[in-house]
């Protein structure tokens, strides 16, 4: 369908730039792991309480990294005004939005490995249930890169862009940070709750998103 | 009309006073004096979440093409702008009922927790609305952050009762803001909610009217503008 | 068949009235040069043609549809050259032409056709942040070509444009009517410009000041 192949060109535009520019291996990765050394010295290095809280430490840290790189995902398109480009492609706004808000989540992917990787190192987790954790990360990288991507493109003409994006993003997505850490909790063995139940509504909200993106994605690009 | 609204809004409200602190009973086991808060809390957080309501269908008027109007927009952040105070006034009030009945200023329950999450999203949409001086300019993405918010606001109550019951260990004392109403309590109650409504119209339908004020006017300015440039245009032909 | 129809159009950017109710018709095939002192507004007038701008009042109608309610239909057949090249300046050349050709429903083959066409392949692996103002004006012109567009709306292509550039510009518009190709063009270079085309239109203040038809082609 042309949907997906549009959706593909967008995402494949936006990963291109990625990999030329780097901005999200040289600066967004080295951010969130200087947040995981900064939950450390906030929680005076207490390597009991820092894996008990691991999880939700992770997902702040995945969302302020998520703020960073909608952010970037929606500037991209101011420079030269690439945006009016689109418009003017005659793209349908929601094989954009999909391949906008799927490079993001590609992103997002890598830097929840790397992340990841350096909360197993330096706070000392061990995984139990791994499939449960990778279903929760991709349900709510999804999640978390819809609405971002829908608030990022909405703010996006604005001056006041980087500021208001992180107030309207953070409140919205507050059943993802529930539920991502609630099932990270349940997979790393830190406590008995049904880790997939959670992922069932972090799916959920991510499907919800998706539309809400495809469906308002079209008008928001209109309006400069 | 508005006069009339008003004017019955604050016997009801000052009936709601008078019930609220005198008729009805105090309750030991619900902090006290503190529960009259009650009649405080629960009408403001039903119109924080009516406000909310309003504010989404009239984004979706706007959304429309065929029903799009200045006034949708206008009521869309009247209501807002009412609703966020609402939601603040829930707040205050829950937490200070919380104190005397938990012994903490804060709880992190489902309502209390959702409703803090409803207050910054009302921040937010309320922080995009200063983005355009028109409906036009700015009507498009409030109205598509207002249904975002509207359709996450059920989601994010779900998602944190669900969280809450997961903490529903054996504890010594109630931590829901939960009463058992009856008699006078009810009826009071009942008069706060419908006075609060009430107040919420009249301040939305006041709002509402100053934001038509200011609309007509940079309606006039623009309309001037383009007037003065269509004439003198004619001359340089 | 018309290419353009506008009535009374006004449109505003925030508080300014840049277009002060424009009439304009303009034919399938003609090649139409604005001109007008700047701030006339046209700009915007191109700009709205190619939908980028919303209407306050009036009716525009842009290769006979509505422009208000086929926006993306026709978008798909016109080609907007504005002062930005709406490219990405990390990706090359070559890279960004093939995404416009593709966004737009063409090949990469038309992409690199278009290059060749403006004398670009040299510079297909350089990035676009990189290049100078006279190789981003060809390169913008050779994204429009790309589409192969019905109406192609150029914003003062002469600006910035270096000589190889200005050959393959006035190849563009000497070759537009056989191509069937309806050309609206808002240059300053009135002179230089005049023989190319088969009506001038002059806009001041946001309205139609005189058109009138000039140049040695009849449309």
């Amino acid at each position: 369908m042309s949907l997906g192949r549009d959706a593909v060109l967008v995402a494949a535009k936006d990963l291109r730039i990625e990999a030329r520019s780097r901005v999200a291996l040289q600066q967004i990765v080295p951010f969130g792991t200087v947040i995981v050394i900064l939950f450390a010295f906030a929680l005076d290095a207490d390597r009991d309480l820092l894996r008990r809280t691991a999880p939700g430490l992770f997902w702040t840290a995945v969302l302020l990294a998520a703020l960073l790189a909608v952010g970037r995902s929606a500037g991209v398109e101011e420079a030269n005004r690439a945006r009016d480009g689109l418009r003017l492609s005659g793209l349908d706004g929601a094989a954009v939005f999909l391949g906008k808000a799927g490079a993001v989540a590609v992103e997002l992917v890598v830097f929840e490995v790397v992340l990841g990787a350096a909360v197993v190192i330096m706070y000392g987790v061990t995984v139990h249930g791994i499939l449960v954790m990778v279903c929760a990360a991709l349900a709510a990288t999804v999640g978390i890169a819809a609405v971002g991507t829908v608030y990022a493109v909405l703010a996006g003409g604005l001056r006041a862009r980087e500021t208001l994006v992180p107030l309207l993003v953070l409140p919205a997505v507050t059943p993802v940070m529930l539920g991502a850490t609630r099932s990270f909790e349940a997979a790393l063995g830190l406590s008995a709750v049904d880790g997939w139940a959670w992922v069932q509504l972090l799916a959920a909200y991510a499907v919800l998103a998706v539309v809400a993106g495809v469906i308002g994605f079209g008008p928001l690009l209109e309006e400069s | 009309m508005r006069r009339a609204l008003g004017g019955l809004t604050l016997v009801l409200l000052g009936l709601t006073v008078y019930l609220g602190l005198v008729v009805t009973p105090p309750r030991p086991d619900q902090g006290g004096e503190a529960v009259r808060l009650l009649y405080v809390h629960v009408p403001a957080a039903w119109i924080a979440y009516l406000a909310f309501g309003v504010t989404a269908v009239a984004s979706i008027l706007w959304l429309v093409p065929r029903t799009r109007r200045a006034e949708w927009d206008l009521l869309a952040g009247a209501s807002a702008e009412v609703g966020v105070v609402f939601a603040g006034l829930m707040l205050v009030t829950g937490s200070i009922w919380g104190k005397p009945t938990w012994g903490t200023w804060w709880e992190w329950d489902a309502r209390l927790t959702s409703a803090a999450i409803l207050f910054f999203l009302y921040l937010g949409y309320l922080a995009l609305r200063r983005t355009g001086a028109t409906a036009a300019e700015r009507g498009t993405r409030c109205a598509v952050a207002a249904l975002v918010a509207a359709a996450d606001i059920p989601i994010v109550h779900f998602s944190v009762s669900w969280w809450q019951t997961l903490h529903q260990d054996a504890t010594v004392f109630n931590r829901d803001l939960d009463v058992k109403i009856s008699g006078s309590m009810a009826l009071a109650l009942v008069c706060g909610v419908v006075a609060y409504t009430l107040a919420y119209a009249w301040l939305v339908l006041t709002r509402l009217e100053v934001a038509q004020l200011e609309e007509g006017r940079e309606e006039r300015a623009l309309a001037q503008a383009i007037a003065e440039r269509t004439a003198a245009g004619t001359v340089t032909a | 068949m018309s290419s353009i129809r506008l009535r009374s159009a006004v449109c505003t950017l925030g508080r300014f009235p840049a277009l002060a109710g424009v009439d304009l018709d303009v034919e399938a095939g003609e090649v139409v040069l604005l001109s007008g002192p700047n701030g006339a507004g046209k700009t915007t007038l191109l700009r709205l043609c190619a939908g980028l701008l919303p209407l306050r009042s009036g009716t525009a109608e842009v290769l006979g549809s509505d422009l208000a309610r086929d926006r993306r239909a026709i978008r798909r057949r016109i080609a907007l050259v504005g002062h930005e090249t709406f490219c990405y300046d990390d990706l090359t050349v070559s890279e960004n032409a093939r995404f416009a050709a593709r966004a737009g429903g063409r090949t990469a083959d038309d992409a690199d056709a278009a290059l060749a066409r403006v004398g670009l392949e040299p510079l297909a692996g350089v990035a676009h942040g990189r290049l100078s103002q006279g190789q981003r004006r060809r390169l913008s012109l050779a994204l429009a070509l790309a589409r192969d567009p019905a109406l192609l709306l150029l914003d003062e292509p002469h600006a910035g444009l270096d000589d190889r550039g200005r050959e393959a510009l006035d190849a563009v518009l000497g070759a537009a009517p056989a191509e069937a190709r309806t050309v609206l063009v808002a240059s300053h270079e009135v002179e230089r410009t005049r023989p190319l085309v088969t009506r001038e239109v002059r806009l001041v203040g946001g309205r139609i000041a005189a058109a009138e038809p000039v140049g040695k082609r009849e449309s």
